[in-house]
């Protein structure tokens, strides 16, 4: 800027940025720290630095990877994550295409649509869902005797819940990057003799190819921790944030909480590291 | 490839509309072989419509486009032996100068050595042999040109389309590319089909020029005709520097027209263009500042010499220019007018203020009738 | 043929759309709709009526419920844009080229961290055994512990916490848009510091605003975890009344009739909002 604000407003101004991020990390570090701390109790006093509650694989302190349960939600939740994320990059992906190069009727409207989903409360979404599909799954076993068993409670409505909102942040982030795509370098490949599935990966793909890596991280972050949307639509296999959730409201939180709240901030951390590489990798254009 | 067609590029009576736009509107041209054409037009003329159909990027709307012959309208774009240079050049930039230039050959399934010979040889060519592994964007501007005209004239095309690829150059690398892309044209022998809104560039590397405005072909030609003998008022006004009087014609007389000016002067004149004016309809008359001669009245009438046309005026303001130098004389009825001089830098000299007469031959002077 | 393959690759292309948006969004919405008008007049036995909708209005419980939930939501919006802004504006505009980007990650790393975890860590943090209360008692500040959760201000702090990344983000993408130099020629014409903020940057930032503020509100209204986590048992959410009649009373009806309240409602503040500046939801959430 070129006015100089004064000093004291400045360093007023520095103290409150700092203070925010404080703000910020707080409840991190809180959720953190106290992994390590040798007690039963997430609390304090300190009573020693310990790694048990991640390694130890005896009662009472048993250690997050020998908890059979939390491994298995954790376990549940890759496979869900894993999935969502490869459905919803395919689809924003399709959407990004369909919205950047073609023309068609209502098109804004459309896009629009595209969007709500996600401000529908997450809640709404995932009971909306959940009673369209046990009507056709209660209506198909009355009058059909079928029993569509993945319209129940289970992993494929959780799947479908979170899909049905992540896709528009895949979305949005494929058509950011589409968007800046020069077409003069498909249309230089077609002219140098190419295909069109033949530019489509030579050319195309490669340059939308760090915002789906991107896309595909977040949406494994956002299904990762989703907890409003899976609450209604879970079944037998709960992925991990609703195991914690049994916990701390059933049982009550002893420190494994945390150690699973530490491992799951630096895989967090670091995936979204590598989400910010993949995308600084290449200066393409 | 073995052909008899005695032109690379022909189009006959192409046209495209967009809606009611006629973006191109009845062209019809050929090329022969191995020869450097221009099409030359203001923004939005439809050159670049036009050369997007010859590529295939584009159908038009009616008329054919014949390649050695062989008409090319159902063929699809990547099927068609016509390159094209982009306007920002369109360089893959996720792969190297090497991968760029063997794109190509690879779509058409050539074997490793041959691709790697060809690469090596048509790097050798551009004179650019060790950038084989460089990165797009470890380039100069004149490195990427030349390699994007490698990346096709590695394919061997019958034409090579260039759509204003000197654009995003500065002045000095413009001037100088203007000179290669010329050599590499000689060296290649290949057609180039090159589109521009800079005059400079089109007369100074073209064999042929066309003038394109509003989808039409104005005029085609070597570059002296176009300059020297333009067929319509456009031509004269686009191509080169001018000075241009709005008037009516007073008499007639075997090809030579008198007009008497807006302005109140009164000049002769040849007759140019399609339409031979009649006394009383409105005509523009153009004439080239270099054929305008300026100097001192120091006192004495203008002879009233036949072959000339001659009007007093005081001289505005000198546009020093080097060699290039003009004057800026303004007449009786407050017209400006450029002429071109000669300052040498001594007392001599055409000054601010000086009273002066011009006069040009009545040949130069191009009457239109618009 | 051109143009059977544009319109081939077209149909496959809005196809993926045409399901996801039909199947997952538009299709349970309209079985929600439809659950919502039926009445249960005898065990399987229903009737079609607004009796689920009356039975919303006409129990103030309920529609109390949904007014404090909005004010609070429009409370937290308010307060993440207050406090968001200026955080906003250093990254954009004050901060150093490099501070920037680290600034802005730093800014995205709770989004990074899943919500109940957020909330696990403010419990840590608050409550009666908690750190600040304990750090509090051993510097002498109080003498017995203190309870900081269950209250309607720490349920505003940890929902503002939870939503103000999303009101800096679009914040900080329009703000880096504007030219440094609307601002310096606002000085230079004789503004002062509090004009150019009101006349230049503002009106500048205004779909960024919007867009940060129509997020912000529907992420607090529709959320769950955090009013119930630090809120308590008595946080009056109104999603809470939603879960509690599917998923306690097993009414589905109600809940559905709920949902579609809840939806309405915060269609209605958005559009008013909309209204209110000028702004639509094209220059706003759909400019992408």
């Amino acid at each position: 800027m070129a006015i100089k604000p004064s000093i004291i407003f400045l360093t007023g101004y520095r103290i409150y940025v700092v203070a925010f991020f404080v703000f910020l990390a707080a409840p991190l570090v809180g959720a953190g720290m106290f992994a390590f701390n040798d007690s039963m109790f997430p609390s304090l006093p300190w009573r020693g630095f310990t790694m048990d509650w991640f390694f130890n694989d005896t009662e009472p302190k048993l250690g997050m990877f020998h908890d059979r349960r939390l491994m298995r939600g954790l376990y549940y939740s890759f496979v869900i994550a894993s999935c969502v994320s490869m459905l919803s990059v395919f689809v924003g992906t399709c959407n990004a295409f369909l919205f950047v190069r073609y023309k068609f009727p209502a098109k804004d409207f459309l896009y629009i649509v595209m969007v709500v989903p996600l401000v529908i409360p997450g809640v709404i979404l995932g009971i909306s869902i959940l009673l369209v599909a046990s009507t056709i799954a209660n209506g198909a076993a009355a009058t059909l005797s079928l029993e569509l068993d993945f319209l129940r409670p289970g992993i494929v409505l959780v799947v479908l819940g979170q899909f049905s909102f992540i896709t528009t942040i895949t979305s949005l982030v494929v058509i950011a990057r589409l968007k800046k795509f020069d077409v003069s370098l498909e249309e230089a490949a077609f002219n140098l003799g190419a295909s069109r599935v033949r530019v489509l990966r030579t050319i195309t793909l490669p340059f939308l190819f760090p915002a789906m890596a991107a896309a595909g991280i977040v949406a494994f972050l956002v299904s990762f921790e989703n907890f409003n949307t899976t609450l209604f639509l879970v079944g037998s296999e709960a992925p991990l944030t609703i195991t914690m959730y049994d916990r701390m409201v059933k049982v009550g939180s002893t420190p494994v909480l945390n150690a699973v709240s530490f491992f799951l901030m630096v895989g967090s951390a670091l995936l979204a590291l590598v989400s910010v590489l993949v995308q600084r990798s290449k200066p393409l254009t | 490839m073995h052909s008899t067609a005695e032109y690379d590029l022909e189009c006959d009576q192409v046209s495209k509309h967009f809606g009611s736009v006629r973006a191109v509107d009845d062209v019809s041209f050929v090329i022969p072989k191995g020869s450097f054409f221009s099409i030359l037009g203001p923004s939005g003329c439809g050159k670049t419509t036009l050369m997007r159909m010859i590529a295939g990027f584009e159908q038009p709307s009616s008329g054919d486009i014949r390649i050695k012959g062989r008409s090319v309208i159902s063929t699809p774009p990547n099927r068609r032996n016509v390159k094209m240079v982009f306007q920002h050049l369109a360089l893959f930039p996720m792969m190297n100068v090497y991968e760029n230039i063997a794109y190509g050959l690879r779509c058409s399934g050539a074997s490793k050595d041959v691709i790697r010979a060809k690469v090596h040889d048509v790097l050798e060519r551009i004179s650019l042999p060790d950038v084989a592994n460089r990165e797009i964007t470890q380039l100069s501007g004149g490195q990427k040109q030349r390699i994007a005209i490698a990346r096709c004239m590695v394919l061997d095309p019958d034409v090579l389309l260039l759509d204003e690829p000197l654009g995003a150059l500065d002045l000095k690398l413009r001037e100088a590319m203007k000179i290669e892309l010329k050599l590499l044209q000689h060296q290649f022998d290949t057609t180039f089909v090159y589109i521009t809104h800079d005059q400079s560039e089109a007369l100074v590397m073209s064999d042929h020029v066309a003038i394109m405005n509003g989808g039409k072909f104005v005029q085609i030609g070597t570059p002296q005709e176009l300059y020297h003998k333009p067929a319509a008022a456009f031509v004269a006004g686009f191509v080169g520097h001018t000075n241009r009087w709005a008037g009516r014609v007073s008499r007639v007389e075997s090809g030579e027209v008198e007009v008497a000016t807006d302005g109140g002067l009164s000049l002769r004149g040849i007759v140019r263009g399609t339409v031979s004016p009649q006394v009383g309809d409105i005509v523009n008359a153009y004439v080239r500042p270099e054929f305008i001669t300026a100097q001192r009245s120091a006192g004495h009438n203008p002879q009233a010499d036949a072959g000339q046309n001659t009007i007093e005026g005081r001289v505005d303001s000198i546009l020093f220019n080097g060699a290039n130098s003009r004057v800026l004389v303004k007449n009786r009825a407050g017209e400006l007018i450029e002429a071109d001089v000669v300052l040498t830098g001594d007392e001599q000299d055409l000054k601010p203020k000086d009273e002066v007469i011009l006069s040009w031959p009545v040949a130069q002077t191009l009457s239109f009738k618009d | 043929m051109q143009k059977d393959i544009k319109r081939l690759s077209f149909l496959l292309l809005f196809a993926p759309f045409a399901l996801w948006i039909t199947l997952l969004i538009i299709l349970p919405h309209l079985g929600m709709l439809h659950i919502s008008l039926r009445e249960k007049v005898a065990p399987r036995v229903y009737e079609f009526g607004f009796g689920n909708y009356l039975n919303f209005f006409n129990e103030p419980i309920y529609w109390n419920t949904l007014l404090r939930t909005g004010s609070m939501s429009l409370l937290v919006t308010l307060l993440a844009l207050i406090l968001g802004f200026p955080i906003a504006y250093y990254i954009a505009k004050i901060a150093g080229r490099r501070a920037r980007g680290a600034l802005f990650l730093m800014c995205l790393i709770p989004l990074w961290v899943s919500d109940l975890i957020r909330a696990f860590g403010w419990i840590l943090l608050m409550r009666e055994t908690g750190v600040i209360s304990n750090t509090l008692q051993w510097a002498g500040v109080i003498n017995a512990p203190i309870e900081f959760l269950y209250n309607d201000a720490t349920v505003i702090m940890g929902l503002v916490y939870t939503t103000i990344l999303f009101m800096i983000v679009p914040l900080v993408s329009t703000l880096d848009g504007m030219d440094d130099a609307m601002i310096e020629a606002g000085y230079n014409l004789g503004g002062n510091g509090p004009t150019v903020l009101r006349r230049i940057i503002i009106p500048y930032a205004m779909p960024g605003i919007v867009s940060g503020c129509i997020v912000v509100f529907m992420l607090t209204a529709g959320s769950y975890l955090t009013p119930i986590l630090l809120g308590g048992k008595n946080s009056s959410w109104f999603t809470e009344q939603i879960y509690d009649q599917f998923i306690t009373r097993y009414n589905w009806e109600a809940g559905a009739a709920f949902g579609f309240v809840l939806l309405a409602f915060t269609s209605l503040v958005i559009w008013g909002g909309l209204k209110l500046t000028g702004q639509t939801l094209n220059t706003t959430v759909a400019r992408s």
